[in-house]
């Protein structure tokens, strides 16, 4: 069995590709699912500090590519899931460390290692890092904020992948596309100051797989180093929940996209 | 600003705004994808050519290329302002 890749990309950089790819990768393992989740950002690792394993990275992807490393060296068993494992980014070498054949290899390995998912975090940008983060992939997870350029950018992507991945060149059927909406505020759609899902859903001429809203909780969550889908308390964590259950085929109506009345208690005390 | 023209300060529909500008942006990069380099030298030059016959606009001149079963068709137009031509000044 192969395993499925999924790379979560954008373009436009900050728009929450790696605290999407840490909530995503734990939320299927959470399923059940055998996950492994690797930072493409070569220079600019992240994903760790995100997933919260930065102190245990001791070999990285770039070493495993280059046979420096067996992939069952590199890769950090998550704290909380057994079937969770964190592949890291290198952070001292440069972006031509990673080339196509390599990251082939790693793929297969992990296919043969029997897992279920492969999640991949794209690097900002259309460059190197970001053609091979989506090069293999089976799905993508297109990461968009309600912005202007973060729509531009993302429109950019889904035709990059539409014609420059593996499935596209072989013929093998189209890369299965989602579209995440993030840091969405209710509030700010409302008064009109902020592009709409529909708005968004409109102008890309894809429907959303989820939306993430605004929420203090993902910076506590990337501040404590736990993927912000293990905080149920949080909306932002919810609707994680949600996204993932809906690339597995569940069906879920969306939540949080409009505008709540707080109650008097919740004013005070937060929810 | 007074407290006067804090209460009557309208939230601006900029979200509107934003809508229109990407999808017109979005529209004209769909059409040129996969198109070659050249594209926006040609309609440089394109619009200079035509501007020493008739004042247009670059925002005047499209450039679609359309993939037709096996060839591909370079679409040209020139939206011609109104009132009679003449060369430019």
């Amino acid at each position: 069995m192969t395993a499925q890749i999924i790379v979560v990309t954008s373009g436009k950089g900050g728009v929450g590709k790696t605290t999407t790819s840490a909530s995503l990768a734990t939320g299927l393992a959470m399923a059940g699912k055998k996950v492994a989740v690797i930072d493409f950002d070569v220079g600019l690792r992240n994903l760790d500090l995100i997933m919260g394993c930065e102190r245990r990275v001791v070999y990285d992807f770039v070493n495993v590519v280059h046979g420096e490393a067996t992939l069952k060296q590199a890769l950090i068993k998550d704290k909380r899931h057994d079937n969770l494992f964190v592949l890291a980014a290198s952070q001292t070498r440069d972006k031509d460390a990673l080339t196509q054949e390599g990251v082939e290899k790693v793929l297969d390995g992990l296919s043969e290692d029997g897992f279920d998912y492969v999640v991949c975090d794209s690097p900002a940008g259309i460059e190197k890092g970001a053609h091979l983060a989506m090069y293999f992939a089976d799905q993508a997870v297109v990461v968009v904020n309600p912005e202007v350029s973060s729509v531009r950018d993302s429109d950019r992507i889904l035709g990059l992948l539409a014609s420059k991945t593996r499935r596209a060149e072989r013929g093998d059927g189209a890369i299965t596309q989602h579209l995440l909406l993030t840091r969405y505020n209710p509030t700010r759609v409302a008064a009109q100051e902020m592009l709409s899902v529909k708005d968004v859903e409109e102008i890309l001429g894809i429907s959303v797989i989820g939306v993430i809203p605004e929420s203090e909780n993902v910076l506590a969550a990337s501040n404590a180093g736990v993927p912000v889908i293990l905080d149920d308390n949080s909306i932002a964590g919810q609707a994680y929940g949600d996204t993932v259950a809906r690339i597995l085929g569940e069906e879920r109506p969306l939540r949080f996209t409009e505008v709540t009345k707080k109650g008097f208690f919740q004013r005070v005390f937060g929810s | 600003m007074g407290i006067l023209d804090f209460l009557k300060r309208k939230p601006e529909a900029s979200a509107s705004v934003a809508k229109e500008r990407l999808r017109i942006i979005v529209a004209q990069e769909r059409s040129t994808r996969g198109a070659p380099d050249y594209l926006p030298m040609m309609r440089n030059e394109l619009l200079e050519v035509i501007k020493k016959y008739v004042q247009v606009d670059i925002e005047a001149i499209s450039i679609n290329l359309e993939h037709d079963s096996g060839h591909e068709v370079l679409e040209l137009s020139v939206a011609l302002p109104d009132g009679k031509p003449g060369p430019a000044a």
